[in-house]
């Protein structure tokens, strides 16, 4: 069975994660081994204790001679508890610290690569599914390390060595006392087995209800407008209910297990207490001896009402840590080669070579984009138009090595971009996308994000080239204030003048604009064009917009559709030639006149090609 | 500062190698309004759990009878060792009966014992997981009626994490706190049986409760600060990893992976420190709880030996006492545990329960129509309404839209459209006046009839995650296959819905990611038009969309508003010139209205704006807007 391989490698790996912390490993086990001895130590000396009282009263023994036999007992046992309680407080510290060590690597470590891994990863993985991983699987790893494997340590001191004490006192007893550990071992297996069966299909269900929850509030306006409100609650209804029916059954695996469990500890426990009992009448032990193994007894019982949680967080640690390898052993198809050297900027020449590129999964005949080229030197700029879909996104994402191209290739100043490494090469480029990420946090901070040691007049020019800087100023905090999902909420304009001036801060020398100013209105974004010429000479740009008065002045305009060039020229060539882009125009500017245009504007069949 | 400040390409990254940079942080900064713990006791909130829990009156009730049950089986353990040793083992005569006769009785009371914890587990754990399910459903669907000025203010994010979160922390309290029953119980009835035992043994020992007792008193408030600061450490630290997450795209892009590993690091680092200085508060409290029972061991074998010897105690009393002092501290233990249980149930349930005490304002009235089918006539009477006391966004509105017209709503952003069409399908109440659907006041009709009878196409066209086919059910979930092909057709949707991979069938991703802006304007289109609603109520898309799927939208529209009664907010000139009659608004107030020759003619706001040229009114800058505002006011 594979499966099982899987998973017992999984569990060795946490376990080998925890021996990398040898001396804290070896103390914990140390003091596991003594806390345990001295925990054993203690039946001993009751049941001598029990003895001396009974034979010193049978015997009709001085009471002083008696009395300090008693006292050296009471106080060894003062000493052994003691002690018991010092060794267990260390070794249950070093093996909780051993497990937040590892939490914090773990965290270290799934932090790092989540930020490394490319965008093909991402855009394949749930935001949420990421952030699951790196919150609850890291603390059922953790759980295990610092619970999980200190009770097995523990579990196998006590049941190893009272075995061992019980069964070369007394055998007979021994092995009656003991008889509960197999049927306890039974059923945990039995357990572990139905829980892990039940445990994905909880985690799913509820995640399907986690959605729905979502959903609903996030579409809240659709729901009321639709007055769906009994749909959803019957949708809400229907996944709550499956869910709770699988927590019932789970509970009922549980409570049936850990009740049995500790059913069969008691039977061996009056078996005890009948044998040993029927032994002490017929002479063959003490009632010490009976109350010692009465007491070893009490010492198992907590190991074995704990059983059902060891086995609950080995299942969980098992599952979480195989969510959590999957990410962490990923590499990411997109890093530097080895010995890459820094990209040289000599002047900053965007050069596309015949650039093909498809999407993972993708055949050959649906290629996003078919044999692209083009250039563009400092002080220039060139226009991307086409319709939806047609890659004009797919092309702003390849400069910066978001994707790999399929064929030809990408160089900047003539180096191929695959060859330098991906730090120098991504503070040449900068890509202002569309949707961009505003971080909770101050304005300046996100204004700083690339660049966190600029200095306030830097920040300030671009803020203001962006036509922000007004804004900002009439806040009360200014600079200062809080944006993002718990702060001060922008504007789909704000939001792209914002991430325009976070981009204008790093003055890379390469800029492309997806689509960036779509929600900015005109006359704005003719502002913040005119901002930009003054620095213009300085970078090479890349315009990408549906509004085509964004990118009419470009030294070079490229329309795109299919993932192929259709036609290329200057804004005057491309009209005069009066082809898809002029129809475009014509269609942008007199919006009226409807029918003729539409012939023209539409490819294929009319419909929208994506 | 000038415009002109033109900087130089900086090498900042060489030079600040491993520096923490002045400007950059990482995760949110506004962790701190949501608190940890609360009072131990809130009347409020104990009064509302009282509700959710008396459903379940009697497994509670059962299981409480269990509980009981297994607190007085385990206790009685000891005595019935005490038993065997005294009057089987060391008055020798009936030893073997009585040993029969005790194995008998033990037996009884492990079968007492197993039935009694079957029931207490079982029952505690399904009202426990009950109460939750159903204080989930209860906010759920208290959300669903809530009025929306409530659920505007708040975001998703936030009252996802009442609905789990807060949800989840009562899970341990609701199956913790009857077994603090059967602890309270336990130490009481050792406390009682060891003193009826030896009344002077008894006091000997029981007298280190007191002890303990104090030493948590003074050992808790320090612990407890040191749990709060781990937990806060922790959800910043995992507030941060979420950012990482989230805004991944922009961080590579930005190449800011290097600066974020390093704050990212301090968080974890802080967060490691404050879990180990937890633990040490929590682990110092074993050796503390062994040495007293050391202390209660040695007193009993010393002095309660002693009296064996001298023959006042009988052997078996010894033994049994020290069988109880092994099981003196744990309940000890879970019942303090359990006052910082409490204290997170009653934050979580303040959180919860201040969500399901927002009043729902908009809610049927007793005898309200519940209409199949109306005449699809809007009339707005000296409507007025806000969204807060005393700041009207709506003054004075009267304008009827009659069945089968269009109506435009005109006017710069803040004059109240957005607002006069949620109004009509009775999001929020008017403060005065009235409004009217087919003729009825909106009050007078259920909100199921308002539902069946409007059908909205908002701007943010959202899709819920199933098929495309089940989106373009989502009102109607009888129609037939016909039925919605007819529809996309009419919108132009059903061209690019084949051509996905698996048609109708194909799954939305969450937030229709696979689809896009202009899909999903075309898939809502074809869901309203899906609904057969004689009353259309629209909020065109603005910026954001190209041209391309632009012309197919506004084709779609004029299919879509055929034979119904539409009321347009309009952006594009050419759907304000295809509406029958164009409504002018400004702040909150109607300036004019008419045929689109009309107004021209009239020469006011909308004149001006339409002069400007622009194909949509968003285009306009706002200080032109502002111009054309200013000059009809002064006309």
């Amino acid at each position: 069975m594979p499966r099982t391989k899987i998973r017992l490698h999984t569990l060795g790996r946490i376990a080998r994660m925890a021996f990398r912390h040898r001396t804290r490993m070896s103390v914990t086990i140390a003091f596991a081994v003594v806390a345990g001895a001295f925990q054993l130590w203690i039946p001993q000396l009751l049941g001598a204790a029990v003895d001396s009282s009974f034979t010193f009263f049978q015997r009709g023994a001085s009471i002083e001679e008696a009395q300090s036999v008693l006292l050296l007992s009471a106080a060894l046992l003062f000493g052994a508890s003691v002690a018991h309680g010092v060794f267990t407080m260390l070794h249950n510290y070093h093996a909780e610290a051993v497990g937040q060590f590892i939490g914090y690597e773990l965290r270290l470590a799934i932090y790092e690569k989540v930020q490394r891994l490319s965008f093909s990863y991402h855009d394949a993985m749930h935001s949420g599914d990421l952030i699951t991983r790196g919150m609850l699987d890291i603390e059922g790893v953790r759980l295990f390390v610092n619970t999980g494997i200190v009770r097995l340590i523990v579990l196998s001191v006590l049941v190893g060595a009272g075995s061992w004490l019980m069964i070369s006192t007394e055998p007979v007893l021994g092995l009656v006392a003991l008889s509960f550990v197999p049927i306890v071992g039974w059923r945990a297996i039995v357990m572990r087995l139905r829980l892990r069966k039940s445990w994905h299909g909880l985690q799913r269900r509820l995640s399907v209800l986690t959605r729905i929850m979502e959903e609903n509030l996030g579409g809240i306006r659709v729901v009321r407008s639709f007055g769906s409100q009994d749909y959803e609650m019957s949708k809400f209804d229907r996944t709550s209910n499956r869910a709770f029916n699988l927590t019932r059954h789970r509970i009922g695996v549980r409570v049936r297990n850990a009740t049995f469990m500790s059913f069969a500890y008691f039977i061996s426990m009056g078996l005890v207490l009948t044998v040993g009992g029927a032994m002490v009448l017929d002479g063959s032990i003490t009632v010490g001896r009976l109350t010692e193994f009465l007491a070893y007894l009490t010492i198992l019982q907590m190991p074995v009402r704990q059983m059902g949680l060891l086995v609950n967080s080995i299942a969980r640690a098992t599952t979480s840590g195989e969510r959590l390898f999957d990410v962490l052993d990923r590499e990411p198809e997109i890093h530097d080669k080895p010995g890459a050297p820094a990209l040289k900027l000599k002047k900053g020449v965007l050069t596309f070579d015949s650039v093909g590129f498809a999407y993972e999964g993708q055949d050959e005949k649906e290629h996003t984009l078919t044999d692209i080229s083009f250039e563009v030197a400092p002080g220039q700029t060139l226009g991307l138009v086409g319709p939806p879909g047609a890659g004009k996104s797919t092309i702003a994402h390849l400069i910066p090595r978001f994707y790999d191209v399929s064929s030809g290739s990408i160089r900047i100043d003539g180096q191929d971009i695959r060859d330098v490494t991906l730090v120098s090469l991504r503070r040449a480029v900068s890509v202002i996308q569309q949707d961009s990420f505003i971080f909770t946090s101050r304005l300046e901070n996100n204004l700083a994000y690339g660049n966190p040691w600029v200095d306030r007049d830097h920040i300030e020019w671009a803020s203001e080239t962006a036509q922000l800087h007004s804004y900002i100023e009439q806040l009360p905090k200014g600079y200062r204030t809080l944006v993002g999902e718990r702060g001060v909420s922008l504007s789909g304009g704000q939001k792209q003048r914002l991430a325009i001036a976070r981009m204008l801060v790093l003055q890379s020398p390469i800029m492309v604009f997806d689509d960036s100013t779509a929600a900015i209105d005109a006359a704005t974004e003719q502002r913040i064009r005119q901002g930009l010429a003054s620095i213009a000479h300085k970078h090479a740009t890349v315009v990408i917009a549906h509004r085509l008065s964004s990118l009419m002045h470009a030294d070079e305009i490229l329309f795109i559709d299919g993932g192929r060039i259709i036609e290329r020229g200057t804004h005057q060539s491309l009209l005069r030639d009066g082809g898809r882009y002029a129809a475009l125009y014509a269609l942008q500017t007199n919006p009226d006149e409807d029918e003729a245009v539409d012939a023209k504007v539409f490819s294929r069949d009319g419909g929208l090609n994506v | 500062m000038s415009n002109q400040y033109q900087p130089e390409q900086e090498k900042f990254y060489g030079e600040h190698e491993g520096e923490h940079p002045p400007l950059a942080v990482v995760g949110s900064q506004t962790n701190r309004d949501e608190r940890i713990f609360g009072e131990v006791f809130d009347g409020h909130v104990i009064r509302r759990f009282i509700g959710f829990v008396a459903p379940y009156r009697r497994q509670l009730v059962w299981s409480i009878v269990a509980v009981l049950a297994f607190t007085l089986t385990q206790l009685s353990v000891p005595l019935v060792i005490r038993y065997t040793v005294d009057e089987a083992l060391v008055d020798t005569g009936a030893g073997t009966t009585a040993l029969a006769i005790i194995g008998l009785v033990f037996f009884g009371l492990i079968s007492l014992n197993y039935l009694a914890n079957y029931m207490q587990e079982w029952l505690s754990n399904n009202v426990a997981q009950h109460v939750l399910f159903d204080l989930r459903r209860a906010m759920f669907a208290h959300l669903q009626k809530i009025s929306l000025s409530f659920m505007d203010k708040t975001e998703v994010g936030r009252m996802m994490s009442r609905l789990q979160g807060d949800v989840n922390a009562l899970q341990n309290f609701l199956e913790s706190s009857i077994f603090v029953i059967g602890d309270l119980v336990l130490l009481f009835g050792i406390i009682f049986v060891l003193l009826t035992m030896n009344l002077r043994l008894g006091l000997m020992t029981v007298g280190i409760v007191p002890l303990l007792f104090l030493v948590r008193i003074l050992w808790l408030p320090r612990a407890r600060k040191a749990f709060i600061r781990a937990r806060e450490t922790q959800s910043s630290v995992n507030g941060a990893l979420a950012e990482g997450i989230n805004g991944v795209r922009t961080i590579q892009e930005m190449a800011r992976e290097d600066v974020n590993f390093m704050l990212f690091r301090d968080k974890a680092r802080d967060n490691l420190a404050a879990h180990l200085t937890a633990s040490k508060y929590s682990q110092v409290m074993v050796p503390i709880v062994e040495t007293l029972t050391g202390i209660a061991m040695a007193i009993v074998v010393f002095f309660g030996g002693t009296e064996v010897l001298s023959g006042t105690l009988e052997l078996g009393v010894m033994v049994a006492f020290l069988f109880y002092i092994q099981r003196f501290f744990a309940p000890i233990r879970s019942v303090t545990m359990q006052y910082s249980i409490m204290q997170r149930a009653m934050a979580a349930g303040q959180r919860i329960f201040e969500v399901m005490d927002v009043p729902i304002d908009v809610d049927d009235r007793d005898g309200a129509l519940d209409l199949k089918e109306i005449d699809g006539s809007i009339e707005f009477e000296h409507m007025t309404f806000g969204y807060e006391p005393d700041r009207p966004i709506l003054n004075d509105i009267s304008f009827r839209v009659n069945s089968g017209e269009t109506v435009a709503l005109v006017g710069p952003t803040g004059s109240g459209k957005t607002s006069l069409t949620a109004i009509a399908h009775r999001f929020y109440d008017v403060w005065e006046g009235s409004v009217k659907i087919g003729g009825h006041d909106v009050r007078d009709l259920t909100q199921a009839t308002l539902g069946r009878n409007i059908a909205m196409v908002l701007q943010d066209p959202f899709l819920f995650t199933g098929t495309i086919l089940e989106n373009l059910r989502y009102h109607k979930h009888d129609a037939s296959f016909e039925q919605v092909r007819q529809a996309t057709e009419a919108v132009g949707a059903h061209e690019f819905i084949v051509r996905l991979p698996d048609g109708y069938y194909t799954k939305v991703e969450q937030g229709g990611g696979n689809l896009s802006v202009g899909q999903r304007q075309l898939i809502s289109f074809a869901r309203a038009l899906v609904a057969d609603a004689p009353i259309l109520v629209l909020d065109e898309a603005t910026a954001n969309i190209d041209s391309y799927t632009e012309r197919i939208i506004q084709k779609a529209l004029s299919v879509l508003l055929e034979n119904r009664t539409g009321m347009v907010i309009a952006h594009r000139l050419s759907t304000i010139r295809g509406a029958d009659r164009i409504v002018v608004l400004q702040d909150g107030r109607i300036v004019e209205t008419g045929s689109h020759d009309a107004l021209i003619e009239k020469r006011g706001l909308y004149a001006r704006l339409y002069s400007m040229n622009y194909a949509s009114f968003d285009d306009i800058p706002e200080d032109l807007v502002q111009a054309a505002l200013d000059s009809s006011q002064r006309t």
